[in-house]
């Protein structure tokens, strides 16, 4: 996408490199990740709420039955700049979990329907559980996994929509899949997503692509939450200083002028 | 520069502490009427902006530090807290992390000013060793801030960076692994490790400060050099500080800050490691540890000697030899633009950091390190070699005989005089 090649280049002139490569394979080549277009790229983006609603049903439909998302309360699916849920929606998606809480009066832990000021519940109790449920692989919080991968959503999109057959001349390890995305194509996530697989009732066409694109979206909302506030704070700023600059750059010609004057009286 | 004194209080409370602190006084004779070169030109603008963003870091920090938690098992959450709870919490953290890189860049392009302009020549050897040595200090603390978030990169730069104090074993065993282990408070990086990085991490921007005040003190005996690199020859070749050179530097400070708002507000992350937003796993070596851009070009050093201790050497040297620069160059001409040979011999040295820094990001395998050594090689030989010997043989362009003689292409005629004494 232009704005990052734009940024790339702003790197490479004025820093005198281009970002370094990070998300480097086994092989030792990163793997080409496209760009994507997305309603939330600076400066002016915003999140598409009706997108980022359904980004999190994927989520909870089928990412949260492998992976936490500690840092995220269900009390900020409501907050401004976000999937803007209605409270009375927030409520009950919280309600929908069931949460540990305790100890009570009599020191047991006991279950009771989650609030909004609850975390998101994790899928497993502990890190022990979640690698014995997965075959030995971790699967990581997504938290902030849209800004802890090169790429970010651009990463996570290619990652849910590149499953492929292995090639004839690589061998997977059981319980493997071959993923163009993945630095070294083994990955230990099976590839959940298919057409069909979520119902979303708003109409939009329920294909793998749009569920990948929700979901990236919505793993770049909960990542950064406050991209919109920071995206609109940030014209402001910039209108300001460059009018200011503009004022001080005038002020400094008129105070400097009687010395450059002089310079010209002498020069002709 | 020594200037007679023209503050005048102007009430009796301003007179009563004129005689008992004259601290307005010394405002008003350092930063109000201090006389300036009259042709000092856009990067001199630097050290105002310089100013302006340790003070911008050190207010940022000390909000930062209070909802931030060193420790371990917490540091990582706290700043994700920070960003998403704390009300603008996440324009602190940017623009604290941000700050520190715009600080880089122009503490950078600062020291190449200095360079270029041969700003460290007599009578500005203390000025420039305070530079190079609040430049030891920022590298220092900005090394110790990256480490608070506790991520990927904090731990493993940690890890590696401690880990070159080892390297002395090579001269005394044990030695090396007896001071690593002191400075990790353990027998690995880790908690003890996080909370004294912390300690240091608040503490040195106080001592940056009071190195910059003696900075500032140090340029203020001998005043300004200045484009031209000849001393000021009449009063004539002056102007006060305020307002000609606080609104120029004022200016140039909003032209700074558009760019500082570029990366703040629309490409935080940019200048950053996504590896930083995955927790600190001391049982998970990431596949590259690199450090932050603006140390690039000391890591390409760095590797570029096969020698893990000579390594070290390298590195520390690399800064240190910026301390002898007032001697290594022989030239008695101040300014590159007056230096037909020299001039070469700078700009290749501008491209060769630049490069560094471009390898620094590399794997040091193949064509890579063969560059990295190459241009290794040249930066120690500019200071050692070319700076010593060009300065011998060069014969500098004909020098402007006064600094108004270099703005006006000509020497002044008395009939302006009386002008410049109006304005
Ligand atoms: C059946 C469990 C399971 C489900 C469901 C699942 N994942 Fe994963 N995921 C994993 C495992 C296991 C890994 C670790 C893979 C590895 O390290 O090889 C992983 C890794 C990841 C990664 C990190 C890849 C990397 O670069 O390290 C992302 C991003 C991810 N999953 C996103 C998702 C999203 C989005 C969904 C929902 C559409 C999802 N996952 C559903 C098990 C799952
Ligand atoms: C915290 C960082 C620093 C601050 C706040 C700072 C501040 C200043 C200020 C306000 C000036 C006068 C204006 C100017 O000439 O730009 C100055 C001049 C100077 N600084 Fe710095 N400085 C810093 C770092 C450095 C470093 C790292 C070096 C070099 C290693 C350096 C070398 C010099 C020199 C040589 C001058 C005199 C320039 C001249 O008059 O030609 N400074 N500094």
């Amino acid at each position: 996408m232009t704005r990052h090649v734009f940024l790339n280049l702003l790197g490479t002139f004025l820093l005198g490199f281009a970002a370094p490569d990070h998300a480097v394979g086994q092989d030792g080549h990163a793997p080409e990740i496209a760009r994507q277009s997305w309603s939330f790229a600076p400066p002016f983006g915003t999140f598409d709420n009706a997108q980022l609603q359904r980004g999190y049903q994927v989520y909870r439909d089928v990412c949260g039955q492998c992976h936490s998302m500690r840092l995220l309360s269900y009390r900020n699916l409501g907050e401004p700049g976000g999937p803007e849920f209605s409270a009375k929606a927030v409520e009950a998606l919280a309600a929908k979990s069931q949460i540990t809480d305790g100890p009570d009066d009599k020191g047991q832990m006991f279950q009771r329907p989650g609030r909004p000021s609850d975390r998101f519940r994790s899928p497993y109790a502990n890190e022990q559980a979640a690698r014995s449920a997965n075959k030995g692989a971790l699967p990581p919080d997504l938290s902030v996994m849209a800004k802890a991968r090169a790429g970010g959503p651009d990463y996570i999109y290619a990652l849910l929509t590149g499953y492929r057959d292995a090639p004839p001349d690589m061998n997977l390890a059981p319980g493997m899949y071959y993923n163009e995305a993945f630095p070294g194509h083994q990955i230990a996530m099976p590839p959940l997503l298919q057409d069909g697989a979520v119902a979303y009732t708003d109409g939009t066409e329920k294909t793998l692509d749009n569920y990948a694109r929700d979901v990236s979206a919505f793993l770049m909302w909960a990542a950064e939450p406050k991209l919109e506030e920071r995206h609109k704070v940030g014209m402001r700023v910039m209108i300001f200083l460059l009018v200011f600059a503009v004022i001080m750059y005038l002020a400094k010609r008129t105070v400097w002028a009687p010395l450059h004057k002089h310079r010209d009286t002498q020069s002709s | 520069m020594a200037h007679p004194s023209t503050y005048q209080p102007r009430s009796g409370a301003e007179k009563w502490l004129d005689e008992r602190l004259p601290v307005a006084r010394l405002m008003h004779d350092q930063f109000m009427t201090f006389p300036t070169p009259r042709n000092l030109n856009y990067w001199w603008t630097f050290g105002g902006i310089l100013t302006f963003i340790l003070v911008a870091q050190i207010v940022t920090g000390v909000v930062l530090a209070m909802h931030y938690i060193p420790a371990e098992d917490r540091a990582f959450d706290s700043i994700e807290h920070i960003m998403r709870d704390v009300n603008w919490g996440w324009l602190l953290r940017y623009s604290h992390a941000v700050g520190a890189s715009m600080f880089f860049l122009a503490a950078y392009i600062h020291t190449f000013r200095g360079l270029y302009y041969g700003s460290y020549k007599a009578p500005r050897e203390v000025l420039w060793i305070l530079g190079v040595l609040i430049l030891l200090l920022m590298i220092a603390t900005a090394f110790m801030g990256y480490s608070l978030p506790w991520g990927q990169m904090s731990f493993w730069a940690v890890t590696v960076i401690t880990n070159l104090f080892s390297s002395l074993d090579a001269i005394v065993p044990g030695l090396g692994t007896t001071l690593v282990q002191w400075i990790w408070g353990g027998f690995a990086v880790g908690g003890p490790t996080l909370n004294r990085l912390y300690s240091l991490h608040y503490l040195f921007p106080f001592i940056i400060a009071g190195v910059v005040v003696l900075h500032i003190w140090a340029l203020h005996v001998p005043g300004n050099n200045n484009p031209a690199g000849i001393e000021v020859k009449s009063p004539k070749e002056t102007v006060p500080f305020h307002p000609y050179y606080s609104i120029k530097d004022g200016f140039a400070l909003l032209m700074f800050l558009l760019l500082f708002g570029v990366f703040l507000f629309f490409a935080p992350n940019l200048l950053g490691h996504a590896d930083n937003y995955i927790p600190a796993n001391p049982l998970q070596t990431p596949p590259h540890i690199v450090p932050e851009w603006y140390f690039l070009p000391f890591y390409a050093i760095l590797r570029a000697v096969p020698d893990k201790l000579l390594g070290v050497i390298a590195l520390v040297s690399s800064i240190v030899v910026l301390f002898f620069v007032p001697w290594l160059d022989t030239s008695k001409v101040r300014s590159t633009s007056y230096r037909p040979v020299y001039r070469w011999f700078f700009w290749a040295f501008v491209v060769t950091c630049i490069a560094l820094g471009y390898l620094g990001s590399q794997a040091p395998e193949g064509w890579y390190l063969f560059f990295g050594r190459v241009f290794t090689i040249y930066y120690f030989a500019f200071f050692l070699v070319v700076m010593p010997v060009v300065g011998k043989f060069e014969r500098p362009r004909r020098l402007p005989g006064s600094i108004t003689e270099a703005v006006l292409g000509h020497a002044e005629q008395p009939r302006s005089r009386k002008r410049e004494a109006v304005a």
